[in-house]
């Protein structure tokens, strides 16, 4: 017995530091998303170029993948995704993919210019100014990106800006697998 | 000037402040329980950030629409995950996280109380209790 006391401290770090060495392996700096294979929340938001039409979620219903980008003219890193948004939109139609933007809790003409200025990857152009709907995505910072499957469910969630990398490691994969299925 | 040190810790704003007191009380319990994502060691009841009044609006509505508590919380965990309670819930995923202080403390217990029940083998005092 007291040589299992001897060791006991031991045992006990052994523990809990390979608890804390599995941690070091994991993302620690974004939260993973509370939606993942499940559907795309109901909205209502009107086009982003004609507020009189309002758009559901049944605009993402199709036989698509669809990569959902929340952005806003306030935002800088956004500016820095916007050319990996733009390559997306050049490979779309080998990808079977389409891109819906939503400018998030920005003014209508910011978002508007912020779009003229860059460029528009998207196909469709959502507005959701009070930015209810990005809290039904569980949206908790820009930019954030979610690719979306052929029935709709949320498959991959990234929150930051889209590097090279990022489309290359891990964007890009998860669209391409899912248009294997 | 109880009001002055009692605000110090909220960032709640005058506009969002429910009319009924009641509700208004149980927005300000739920809130404190609630993390903020944008500086997330901060509830939303104490964080200036606008993702936090946001969410703070969202519970006085819901609260307002006759949500309990729970249904509250369910709300905002469905689109941010547990991570969002301040409070980790109690569900198998986090038994080890609850049952730890109260193991190792137990443990700890049990381990001076047998050490302090066994006398030194010659019958004296250790150095250290002498």
């Amino acid at each position: 017995m007291k040589k299992f006391l001897t060791f006991l401290p031991l045992l006990i770090f052994a523990v809990i530091a390979s608890y804390f060495y599995l941690g070091l392996g994991r993302d620690k700096d974004t939260l993973p998303s509370a939606l993942i294979d499940k559907p795309i929340p109901q909205f209502a938001l009107p086009a982003l170029d004609d507020a009189s039409k309002i758009l559901s979620r049944d605009i993402v219903q199709g036989d698509g993948i669809t990569l959902i980008n929340f952005f806003a003219s306030w935002c800088v890193p956004c500016r820095a995704e916007h050319p990996q948004l733009l390559a997306l939109q050049r490979m779309q139609d080998d990808l079977g993919l389409r891109l819906i933007g939503i400018a998030w809790k920005n003014k209508r003409d910011e978002a508007q210019q912020f779009l003229q200025e860059l460029g528009n990857p998207f196909a469709i152009t959502l507005h959701d100014e009070k930015g209810r709907t990005g809290i039904d995505f569980g949206v908790y910072g820009l930019p954030e990106t979610y690719v979306i499957d052929q029935a709709g469910h949320i498959r991959y969630r990234h929150v930051g800006p889209i590097l090279p990398e990022t489309l290359r490691d891990r964007i890009l994969p998860v669209i391409k697998s899912l248009g294997a299925s | 000037m109880l009001a002055l040190v009692a605000n110090v810790a909220q960032a709640v704003q005058p506009d969002e402040i429910l009319q009924n007191p009641a509700l208004e009380a149980r927005a300000r319990a739920i809130s404190s329980n609630l993390r903020c994502l944008v500086c997330q060691n901060q509830s939303i009841d104490e964080s200036n950030a606008d993702l936090a009044r946001d969410l703070r609006i969202i519970v006085r509505e819901r609260l307002q629409a006759g949500d309990s508590d729970k249904q509250v919380y369910d709300f905002v965990t469905e689109r941010y995950g547990d991570y969002v309670l301040l409070t980790p819930p109690f569900k198998p995923a986090t038994w080890a996280l609850w049952a730890t202080p109260v193991v190792l403390l137990g443990a700890g217990a049990f381990i001076i109380h047998r050490y302090l029940r066994a006398p030194a083998p010659d019958g004296t005092l250790d150095d250290e209790d002498a």
